[in-house]
């Protein structure tokens, strides 16, 4: 069902002028922000609570909960996470680069709300515009006075920072990124001890949030945790931002209400996905970005909501949803998320570092028509050494969860397309005609 | 010669002086560097390294780990095809085959001309306009064959060059203030300190010297 759930981060970004001080101020900017801050820091923590925001991010955890784990410190900073590099994730780039303000908005009550008198915005360096839209919206916020000294009057005062990455998917791992923010190599940090809440950024408590999480704080303290809690179901609540791609006929961005829509809305609505592509018949699609397990049609009426997405043996994740159609070849696919994770693997871990390559090796040579039956079974086996049992959640035997995040298109693809695996070794040739360009490299 | 000009060492001061501690600049600082020569040249490092009180090798190492900072050479455009899952769905590959052929490189290499660098890249987020591919980090997509080879006369031509600036991510919009809520006084002291903008050379700014706050 589509609701008429009005959206909240993606209200103005269709405005000509949208990422403009101009045009933020013209649709009710910043006043999320004076609410706030005629509010006690603990009265908008309250708020949050009540909203039950999931962490936008991937991991899902809920952002009240996340900002009472603070460990009590004289110096506290907040962290927006917008390196979003998750393949097929493109929501935060489309809030960066329109609505810029919402962001430091967002982040200002946020700061205000854990104490934090320095806040960073970490956006992809990739982000050529986006980056500067960020810069230009800093800047004229400092002029504005939402940044800067005595906010908008009051007694709380908070610098920021637009700080730009330079091109590695680790680094939206929270304490990679914190690495990375400290100069260093995007290296993940071994948690426990590290977890950012006790000794993030500079050995100091530090919350890390991705980026949509923080564009519905303006709202949620304008209107309340409540009105936010009475969109979508139980712990999923609010709307959220999917980014649809793959075999559909209208990829493309869409605020949803939680729970409420499925992803059969979402792939076949006209006023959404529109569609598989051509008509085509749908052959999987992967339910939130490329570390999470592959769903086949039969769980198109599943409601996009975390817990259930869950119970189902996959992740809501990032909120990316690829469509495969019956031209994809479940092989070409699993291997290019493969060869992603081996090339973006940071090295500190056998598991995934040796095991992404190995996997990529093998699926390449499957693709390639060079492969052996057995081969899927020392494929399974490469999985379990990474994540034993190859289960959902993935058993973790790493620093981060990258290297867990492995298996589930290899596994996904197996399970689900053993067949498929089996005739490109019988034919010695994808069967897809794919030319074998995709396994060249 | 591919030392930081004047202009440039001014702007990494001030970057320098937003950070609590001042290792923190180095990617920015790196992103500056690139604006002028398009990579890190070995004296760039150099002055880097000196900006932040740190060794050559330490920024080179660092640098080596991130994908955009480039430790040779590259071409005036860097013409990066996304290959990734919805790209590859929309026929990633073969645009890549196509540009290849197009512009008479592999993947990794530099035209003759030195105008064009063709890289494979991983998702870039445009995935809404699949196969796409990032010139100098701006977004073009969908490409098909036709589309990509009008891209690359146009770039040749010189008509983008509003669209697609010269290499370096921080270089059209600066940082216009300084740190103005002091961070270096006590917890529940909401009082401002005016003009804490850096710019007075090395050790210089409220974020100077790598001191915790
Ligand atoms: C390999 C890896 C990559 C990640 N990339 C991102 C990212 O690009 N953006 C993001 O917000 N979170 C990313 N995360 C999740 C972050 O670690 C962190 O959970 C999140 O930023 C917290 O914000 P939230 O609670 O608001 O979701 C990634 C996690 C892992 C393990
Ligand atoms: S799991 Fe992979 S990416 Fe994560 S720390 Fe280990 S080697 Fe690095
Ligand atoms: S897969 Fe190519 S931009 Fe996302």
């Amino acid at each position: 069902m589509i609701t008429d759930a009005a959206p909240i981060v993606t209200r103005r970004v269709r405005q000509e002028g949208s990422h403009t001080l101009q045009g933020y101020l013209s649709t009710g900017g910043y006043e999320g922000l004076r609410a706030a801050l005629s509010m006690a820091p603990e009265a908008v923590r309250e708020e949050v609570d009540k909203a039950s925001l999931l962490g936008r991010g991937g991991a899902g955890f809920p952002a009240g909960r996340k900002w009472s784990m603070l460990r009590k410190s004289p110096t506290t900073y907040l962290v927006v996470n917008g390196d979003e590099s998750e393949p097929a994730t493109f929501k935060d780039r489309l809030l960066i680069e329109h609505d810029p303000h919402q962001i430091i908005e967002g982040a200002v009550i946020a700061a205000y709300a854990i104490g934090a008198r320095q806040a960073f915005v970490f956006c992809r360096g990739e982000f050529a515009l986006g980056l500067e839209r960020l810069q230009q919206a800093c800047n004229d916020a400092y002029a504005y006075g939402a940044l800067g000294p005595r906010i908008l009057g009051s007694e709380f005062s908070l610098d920021l920072v637009v700080h730009p990455g330079a091109g590695a998917y680790i680094c939206g791992e929270e304490t990679a990124l914190l690495e990375s923010l400290e100069g260093k190599r995007g290296f993940p940090r071994i948690k426990p001890p590290y977890f950012p809440a006790a000794i993030g950024l500079y050995g100091e408590p530090t919350v890390v949030n991705n980026v949509e999480t923080v564009s519905n704080l303006p709202w949620i303290v304008l209107h309340g945790g409540e009105a936010f809690a009475a969109l979508g179901q139980g712990s999923s609540a609010g709307t959220r931002l999917f980014a649809l791609s793959g075999r559909v006929e209208r990829p493309g961005w869409y605020e949803l209400e939680m729970s409420k829509t499925t992803f059969r809305d979402l792939v076949y609505d006209p006023s959404l996905g529109g569609g598989v592509r051509g008509g085509a018949a749908l052959k999987a699609f992967i339910p939130g970005g490329v570390s999470a397990p592959w769903f086949g049609p039969e769980r198109l009426d599943l409601g996009l909501d975390q817990e259930a997405v869950g119970a189902a043996g996959s992740m809501l994740g990032s909120g990316s949803v690829v469509v495969m159609d019956e031209t994809s070849c479940a092989v070409r696919a699993a291997w290019r998320i493969s060869r992603f994770f081996w090339r973006e693997s940071c090295g500190q871990c056998t598991p995934c570092r040796e095991g992404s390559g190995w996997i990529e090796k093998m699926l390449r040579r499957i693709e390639l028509g060079a492969g052996r039956e057995e081969d899927l079974d020392v494929l399974m086996d490469a999985c379990d050494n990474i994540a034993p049992g190859v289960s959902w959640p993935p058993r973790q035997t790493t620093i981060c969860v990258l290297g867990p995040s492995i298996p589930s298109s290899v596994a996904s693809g197996i399970r689900m397309f053993r067949d498929e695996f089996l005739l490109h070794v019988k034919e010695g040739a994808c069967p897809y005609g794919a030319a074998g360009e995709g396994g060249r490299r | 010669m591919g030392h930081l000009g004047e202009e440039q060492l001014e702007r990494a001061r001030r970057l320098i002086a937003l950070y609590p501690e001042r290792r923190s600049a180095l990617i920015p600082l790196c992103h500056l560097a690139q604006a002028q020569h398009g990579w890190l040249t070995p004296e760039a490092i150099e002055d880097i390294a000196g900006l932040l009180g740190i060794t050559p090798a330490e920024v080179q190492g660092t640098a080596s780990f991130y994908d955009m900072l480039h430790t040779e050479p590259v071409g005036r455009h860097v013409v990066a095809v996304c290959t990734n899952i919805a790209c590859m769905l929309a026929g990633a590959y073969e645009l890549l085959e196509h540009a290849e052929a197009h512009l008479g490189v592999h993947v990794g290499q530099t035209t003759e001309d030195g105008e064009f660098t063709l890289e494979e890249s991983e998702c870039l987020a445009g995935c809404d306009i699949a196969p796409c591919a990032q010139v100098n980090h701006r977004f073009f997509g969908p490409l098909d064959e036709a589309g990509f080879d009008a891209l690359v006369a146009e770039l040749r031509a010189g008509t983008l060059s509003e669209v697609v600036p010269p290499h370096g991510v921080l270089c059209r919009v600066e940082r216009a203030v300084g740190l103005l809520a002091h961070r270096q006084e006590g917890p529940g002291d909401g009082a401002a300190e005016e003009g804490g903008a850096g710019g007075e050379g090395l050790g210089g700014g409220p974020g100077g010297g790598g001191a915790r706050p």
